[in-house]
């Protein structure tokens, strides 16, 4: 079946493209295949003036180039053909002679930009669904089908760096106001100015489009040599900046996009395509295309094994405990789900902050336009909060987020199980006690589950929900569906100590500690953890975690780990002290209106040591990174994650794991396994029996094995 | 038996209200709208109510905003509930809440609505400010207006008191009195003395301050929130320190030299939302839940204005007690709008008068004795304020809940309203 169908009429072919058997258009071969005869056909039927281009799918235009294609590449000089080839084919559409229209409505993403940017005229529909982008950075490419050139000529180069370089989507409106497109018009009325654009420009009309890089900026900046060297000096440096030279493609793009002003646009697609080969078949886009794989199927995944059963409806969230946590949380469940929240904690005050904490996410939704006026009015009407269980009979879903102790939890459930109808399920946002634990005050443990939310909730991107022996499959389902609502990677995770996240995280912070006892600055510390690759240092994630919550959790995984996960000895000193973190405004670094400052010299005092720069740096990052590594292979093989994939997604969301090393499991496997336990085996003699390798390692490296069954 | 003869009977199942504030006040910055809203997402919590089994809503609304001006459709419009569902804004000063509460139980007990939501709200703190006619007879030219020239002609002849704004009084469009004016007048011929309106104002203020520290006053009201969160939970203008002296010091406002009206003894402009929820008595069963209340009868009677313009109720509680066919006596506790000391005395008056019932009604009889034991037993709207449009049904919630408390069979709402107009309606327990 073909994927384009093509109606000729007043000598004007409306070709519609309908990827078969997907419910998205991408570019596939097929496509390409098709497309290049329909190129060749137009060129010489003196019959056809004009074509439009639209899509056949209700919700994309077309959302980019096939990526199993992309990963299938093998080899430099392979993906170098691939570019070059779809460079040449929508070089066709821009040299064909005849106009073409895109008409586009729905997401026009990667390639598909590219494509609509060979067009001569772009009409898009102003539906929510139409949204322009070249997200490629963000899978470790960049766009090369002549989007690095097309763009910065059409709009640009500050603009369309701007696009490039973040992979950002835009709305119809906003692309419109920057240039990308020429028209905006309503979805019912898209095909007949498509066509009336295209019979006129058959005509000879040409649209008049303002230069590129408007008023006197765009003038200095856009349209001079010296202007666009001062604009890439300037985005160079913000990309060095936020990449720390860990993702090569944004610093690419931009070679890619200068060598192509400077030179022309033939010298640009030679640039790209060579830049580009050598990305594609690099382990930095292998591991973010891996991950946006995983993340994809995760999606998908309902969160239980086998048959899974639907989820159930939820409308209603009611909240117990409009602290921090529980406002954020009621906070972003209105803002994403939309669904009714209903707040209830003890004391009327602390539920007319809550009310005011979770209103202010969906004031900062207002402020960066992420909703209207009109919904902010709608979704701000849907918290309520009091001091009773009022509305609790109306709750689908009840979120514990009290006081971490088992016997408020346990009255806290009493109470509500007896105001909730008998199908409502009850979750628990604990960090630190079993869900098995707090289900022993409730007549029907079956609807008792773990939501661990990471904070502050209306940025973290990871829950964990945690599924104990006794819960159902339905409960899990619907937590799992609801988790995703909200708009948060959802991983189950087993109810054991730390869960997944805080139990991989223990070892590698008790490390600093020690580290930071042995005399290291805490800068240096910091430092060598982001050159890394991760957002933070460890002594910075504790200040933001807070460290009473880090020693409360630290000591609880003591406890049910033993010696492997003792903290280091000197660190309970700091919270004796009175240091809470950022919080309080004191922990390894000072604070000052909420602004960090330098680090506090009076914790050397306080541990007593004189802090020296790290004698063996490399030893120490060592320490630090296979502490977490090894963990996450116990923990693996104790089933605390489902898979390595979850164990990945959760490390990377919920850590903020270095995305381009794909994730601790998958670091392990591109060091292989063998030398991770060689590693290991080396710090233990060095340090002590807490490195001893797990034994999945030593099987997967006396095996062969991976933790990973692909490449 | 107006329930049972003329139809479904309907019972009153719940309710809750904003605390009710001095306009400039607590909630100054809410806007009716956010009052009614407010008091309707709380009512559902505290009913546990599905949005989706509401059938139709009623609210009273007088003073309406130009920007909103069916205040229950942005009710029935949140998100709570769906999209689908009918609601209209009624205006009978006073008595609009009332009104409101009465249609829902017309439309229940003829079939038409099995739930419905009925109530009021009213800001005096976001009244709409007009323009001079003059003024904006040239706005509406200028927008007209074809040439320069016409436009700057237009322009020239606007004069400074032009653009003095106009704000909205509460007084009679048929005779130009004000609501105080004429309360005044009430005391004058009716013989009522500056000290039982300062004594039935004083009772007023001790009763809701009791029934405020004991939690039968707050019971009805859902806390509201202000800027960055802070509660505000229960009615501001409810005065601890009132004492019979204070009343008697303060100036009448309306007749400076003769009068009795005062601050004191006069209800204060306020700001405050309430709802109900009403149901057929099957529905209520069906649903599973224990009625605090059943609406036994109503009526509503209009006077001349021209006349003694707050005496409404002498007319509506009688025409009610007969369409409810129980006798005075049997009325166990009353709950009657303060207006004014002098209108409430006024009333009483009328009430308890054989020469007036001969007169005005016909009868021989008067209407009955007043047992102010069991009239506003938890204060009145002088002492908890008086939101226009809501009033009525924070006169009926406190009512049926304390019908509940006493276990009484029968009560009895009494409200006068702008316009001569009177409404009286009896709840009945099961």
């Amino acid at each position: 079946m073909p994927a384009f169908t093509v109606e000729t009429k007043d000598g004007l072919a409306l070709a519609r493209l309908n990827l078969p058997g997907e419910s998205i258009n991408k570019i596939t071969r097929g496509v390409r295949d098709e497309l290049d005869a329909l190129l060749t056909a137009w060129a010489s039927d003196s019959g056809v003036r004009a074509i439009v281009l639209l899509s056949g799918k209700p919700d994309t235009f077309i959302a980019g180039a096939d990526i199993d294609e992309f990963v299938r590449l093998s080899s430099v000089a392979e993906a170098r053909e691939l570019v070059r080839r779809g460079q040449a084919l929508i070089g066709r559409i821009a040299a064909l002679g005849k106009p073409v229209v895109a008409a586009i409505h729905g997401a026009c993403l990667g390639g598909g930009l590219e494509a609509a940017l060979a067009c001569s005229y772009r009409v898009a529909t102003d539906h929510p669904k139409t949204v322009l982008g070249l997200p490629e950075v963000q899978l470790g490419i960049f766009p090369a089908a002549g989007g690095c050139q097309r763009l910065p000529r059409l709009i640009g180069a500050r603009a369309a760096l701007d696009m490039i370089l973040t992979g950002k989507t835009l709305p119809a409106s906003r692309a419109q106001k920057i240039g990308v497109v020429d028209e905006v018009v309503h979805p019912a009325i898209l095909e007949t100015v498509a066509l009336g654009a295209a019979a006129r420009m058959a005509d000879g009309w040409r649209p008049r489009r303002p230069a590129a890089g408007r008023g006197i900026t765009g003038l200095l900046l856009d349209r001079t040599p010296l202007g666009r060297r001062v604009v890439f000096a300037l985005a160079r440096r913000g990309v060095t900046r936020q990449t720390r030279g860990h993702y090569p493609a944004p610093l690419a793009a931009l070679r890619a996009v200068a060598h192509g002003l400077a030179y022309g646009v033939e010298a640009g697609l030679e640039m790209e395509a060579a830049l580009f080969a050598e990305l594609a078949v690099g382990e930095v886009s292998r591991n973010l295309v891996r991950m946006f794989f995983a993340t994809t199927a995760l999606k998908k995944d309902p969160g239980v094994a086998g048959q899974a059963p639907p989820p159930r409806p939820v409308r209603n969230v009611a909240i117990v405990g409009a602290g921090f946590m529980g406002a954020a949380i009621g906070g972003v469940a209105v803002a994403q789900a939309g669904v009714d929240v209903r707040f209830r904690d003890t004391d009327i005050a602390r539920v007319g902050q809550g009310l005011a904490a979770a209103r202010k996410i969906l004031d900062d939704r207002l402020k960066r336009r992420r909703i209207t006026r009109f919904e902010h009015r709608r979704l701000a009407a849907l918290l309520s909060g009091g001091t009773g269980f009022d509305g609790f009979g109306r709750a689908d879903l009840v979120i514990e987020a009290v006081f971490e102790d088992l016997q408020v939890k346990h009255e806290v459930f009493r109470a509500v199980e007896a105001a909730v109808r008998e199908d409502c399920i009850l979750a628990s946002n604990t960090s630190t006690i079993p869900i098995a634990r707090v289900a022993e005050a409730t007549q029907r443990p079956e609807r008792v589950i773990g939501m661990h939310f990471f904070s502050p909730v209306e940025r973290m991107p990871l829950l964990e929900v945690i599924v104990a022996d006794r819960t159902a499959p339905e409960t899990t389902v619907t937590a799992v569906a609801f988790g995703r609502r909200m708009g948060k990677t959802v991983i189950v995770v087993q109810d054991r100590p730390g869960f997944w996240v805080n139990r991989i995280l223990a070892p590698y912070l008790n490390e600093a500690g020690r580290l930071l006892e042995e005399g290291l600055r805490i800068e240096e510390l910091d430092a060598m953890m982001v050159k890394f690759g991760f957002p933070v240092g460890p002594l910075t994630l504790l200040d933001e975690v807070g460290l009473d919550v880090a020693a409360k959790s630290a000591g609880i995984l003591h406890q049910a780990f033993g010696d492997r996960m003792a903290p280091a000895k000197g660190v309970h000193r700091l919270t004796q002290s009175g240091r809470l973190g950022r919080k309080n405004g004191r922990g390894f670094y000072e604070y000052r209106g909420g602004k960090r400052r330098r680090a506090d010299r009076s914790v050397y005092e306080l541990l007593g040591v004189a802090p020296r720069a790290a004698p063996a740096p490399e030893e120490a990052l060592a320490r630090m990174v296979y502490a977490m590594l090894n963990e996450a292979a116990l923990a693996l093989e104790e089933g605390v994650v489902r898979s390595a994939r979850d164990g990945d997604i959760g490390a990377v969301f919920g850590i903020g794991y270095p995305a381009f090393r794909g994730g601790p499991l998958r670091y392990m496997d591109h060091l292989g396994p063998t030398k991770v336990v060689e590693e290991l085996q080396r710090l233990e003699g060095a340090w002590g029996k807490r490195f001893q390798p797990a034994p999945m390692l030593r099987r997967l490296a006396d095996t062969g094995g991976r933790f990973y069954s692909d490449a | 038996m107006m329930g049972a003869a003329n139809g479904r009977r309907v019972a009153l199942v719940a309710g809750c209200r904003t605390p009710f504030c001095r306009s400039g006040s607590d909630l100054k910055d809410l806007t009716a709208v956010d009052l009614a809203r407010h008091a309707t997402v709380e009512l559902l919590h505290r009913a546990n109510l599905d949005g989706e089994q509401v059938d139709e809503m009623f609210f009273g609304q007088v003073v309406a905003s130009p920007l909103a001006p069916n205040l229950a459709r942005e009710v029935s419009l949140l998100p709570q509930f769906p999209r689908t569902i009918p609601a209209v804004t009624v205006n009978r000063a006073c008595a609009s809440a009332n009104t409101a509460i009465a249609y829902a139980h017309d439309q229940i007990a003829l079939g038409h609505a099995r739930v419905a939501i009925a109530g009021g709200a009213e800001s005096l703190s976001d009244i709409p400010v007009l323009h001079s006619r003059r003024f904006a007879d040239t706005l509406v030219n200028l927008s007209r207006a074809k040439t320069l020239g016409q436009r700057l002609a237009l322009i020239a002849r606007i004069r400074p008191r032009d653009l003095i704004p106009v704000a909205p009084a509460i007084a009679e469009p048929s005779t130009g009195e004000t609501m105080g004016q004429s309360a005044e007048r009430m005391a004058k011929e009716n013989g009522i003395t500056r000290a039982a309106q300062d004594a039935l104002a004083l009772r007023s203020h001790q009763r809701a301050l009791a029934g405020t520290q004991d939690g039968r006053l707050t019971a009805e009201i859902a806390p509201m929130f202000g800027a960055g969160g802070t509660p505000v939970v229960q009615d501001n203008g409810v005065r601890a320190d009132t004492t019979a002296e204070k009343l008697a010091a303060l100036k009448p406002v309306f007749d400076r030299r003769y009068g009795t009206v005062t601050a004191g003894n006069s209800s204060p402009l306020t700001d405050g939302g309430a709802a109900v929820l009403l149901m057929s008595d099957e529905s209520a069963s069906a649903l599973g839940y224990e009625p605090l209340a059943f609406i036994r009868s109503y009526a509503v009677t209009a006077v001349d204005p021209a006349e003694q313009l707050l005496m409404g109720p002498a007319y509506a509680v009688p025409l009610a007690l007969e369409r409810a066919g129980i006798p005075w006596r049997e009325v166990g506790l009353i709950e009657m709008h303060e207006a004014f000391a002098a209108q409430v005395l006024s009333n009483v008056q009328a009430f308890e008068s054989r020469e007036w019932a001969e007169r005005h009604l016909g009868r021989s009889e008067p209407i009955g004795e007043v047992n102010w034991d069991i009239v506003n037993v938890m204060g009145g709207s002088i002492a908890i304020g008086h939101p226009f449009g809501a009033t009525g049904a924070r006169l009926t919630l406190t009512l049926a809940n304390e019908m509940r408390r006493r276990n009484v069979q029968f009560g009895l709402i009494s409200v006068c309203a702008q316009g001569g107009m009177g409404f009286a309606m009896v709840l009945e327990r099961r």
